[in-house]
């Protein structure tokens, strides 16, 4: 173990490559699915009809106090359960399904919360001026409001998505093969533990900083001229 | 056109307007002024519903607002709104400002819209402006484009919350030249205004409010003549001399 040997990342780069497609593809199903969920979550909250208020909040309290290593187990084992339940038979998904899954609900729950921050922005005025022209409480939210939240939120939304590009790495616990977890598994059978982690480490940073710094030009492109 | 019968309104357990009664006819305009926090805004408010009111009625072009059948944005669709502070959409150019509401609320065909949008457009002096963006636009520039929008959905009465009030004093001359020319062309038109000399040179009748009563509700002669009330006249010395 004296001197390092790289030549372990070049014989298992497809492997790692598959991994690190997967962790890509959980991270823009969670967070797609996210933003409309919790979009649709902060409309809740937002509502004057008090039993939606009381869901969305519930739901935002509940997935933001548990540890998400716990809510990707739990859903593991529960969605065969309730699958089972409805179909009648057995339907084992697997780990690599039940986390697309999961971190959609997951992290619905925080970007609810950015987008509630984001609806809340927007002056009371635009509200009016949509009503006064016309426009349902729909179109007002469609055309008025959420263009508007959206974009003064995105910045904030990319971040949590970086995050969560990180966080997909917890599926270790339930077996399933990301980025993270392919590394993981080389480095097991290869006891290369320093070149294989060092390689993730890099890879994380540069996917991440490139993203973060993305989010900056993006920023001054997309702003709202004021 | 707009009859507001016995109007009272609280917000919890203060009230904001007590038993307003008015009404604008077809053609007519009709200029509402006050001391601040006399419920003036609160009023316009009402007459297309985007504020409630717990008392009286308001009927505009034969419809109840208050009922709670009436189709309101079918209502407001027809009622255009004019704001202190605009309100255009920021994150839309001019045009999509203009032509969105034809297009979405009336189902107007795009081209249609946005002709109908450039007209008006060209009708208060921005036709050059299409392009751009509201925060790429003055004040007055802005106030004139919300005017058009308004008119774009071609509207059978015109209420104005203040729309000079956030301007800069350069600014005010050009959108109170828009508002007189629509009063001129025979508008149906309600105003909260300060701006007396606008409401001498086009209303008809002029409404003065204090606490959320309506004091005085007379024709521009008699209330720039000779105003019953103290508090108008009161009002009245105060604003006029300067």
């Amino acid at each position: 173990m004296s001197d390092f040997d790289f030549s372990v990342i070049a014989a298992n780069w497809a492997f790692l490559a598959e991994g690190l497609r997967y962790t890509l593809q959980v991270t823009v199903t969670a967070m797609l699915g996210g933003i409309l969920i919790g979009t649709l979550l902060a409309l809740m909250r937002l509502s004057s009809i008090v039993p939606l208020q009381w869901f969305a909040a519930g739901y935002v309290n509940v997935f933001r106090s548990v540890p998400l290593v716990q809510v990707i187990l739990a859903f593991y084992l529960i969605i065969p359960l309730v699958l089972q339940m409805i179909t009648g038979k057995s339907t084992p998904i697997g780990a690599a399904n039940s986390a697309y899954f999961t971190f959609t609900i997951f992290e619905a729950a925080y970007y609810s919360e950015i987008m509630r921050s984001g609806i809340q922005s927007i002056p009371k005025g635009q509200i009016a001026a949509g009503y006064a022209l016309g426009f349902t409480y729909g179109q007002t939210m469609r055309f008025v409001v959420l263009p508007q939240a959206f974009r003064n939120m995105l910045p904030v939304l990319l971040t949590q998505t970086i995050i969560l590009f990180q966080d997909i790495s917890l599926v270790y616990a339930i077996g399933a093969t990301d980025f993270f977890g392919a590394a993981d598994k080389i480095t097991q059978r290869d006891l290369r533990p320093v070149e294989m982690y060092t390689t993730v480490a890099v890879v994380y940073f540069v996917i991440c900083f490139t993203l973060s710094r993305l989010v900056k030009l993006l920023q001054s492109r997309i702003a709202i001229i004021r | 056109m707009i009859e507001i019968k016995n109007v009272s309104k609280w917000y919890g357990s203060f009230q904001v307007l007590t038993d307003c009664t008015t009404q604008v006819s077809k053609s007519e305009v009709v200029v509402v002024c006050g001391p601040s926090g006399s419920g003036k805004s609160t009023l316009i408010k009402c007459v297309n519903a985007l504020e409630p009111f717990q008392q009286g009625s308001i009927v505009v072009n034969g419809i109840a607002v208050e009922d709670p059948k009436t189709d309101l944005p079918k209502l407001r669709a027809k009622v255009g709104m004019v704001f202190q502070n605009f309100e255009l959409f920021p994150h839309m150019t001019i045009t999509d400002n203009l032509a969105i509401a034809q297009i979405k609320v009336l189902g107007r065909g795009r081209e249609e819209a946005v002709d109908k949008g450039l007209k008006l457009l060209d009708r208060v002096g921005l036709k050059s402006q299409a392009a751009k963006f509201p925060g790429q636009l003055s004040g007055g520039q802005q106030q004139r484009v919300a005017i058009a929008r308004a008119l774009a959905m071609d509207p059978i009465c015109m209420l104005f919350d203040e729309p000079t009030s956030a301007l800069d004093p350069e600014m005010i001359n050009e959108v109170l030249d828009v508002m007189v020319q629509l009063a001129h062309e025979g508008m149906t038109m309600m105003c909260v205004t300060h701006e007396m000399g606008f409401a001498r040179k086009v209303a008809n009748r002029v409404i003065f409010m204090d606490r959320g009563a309506i004091v005085e509700d007379a024709a521009k002669e008699d209330f720039f003549g000779q105003p019953r009330s103290e508090r108008a006249q009161t009002f009245l010395a105060k604003i006029l001399n300067h």
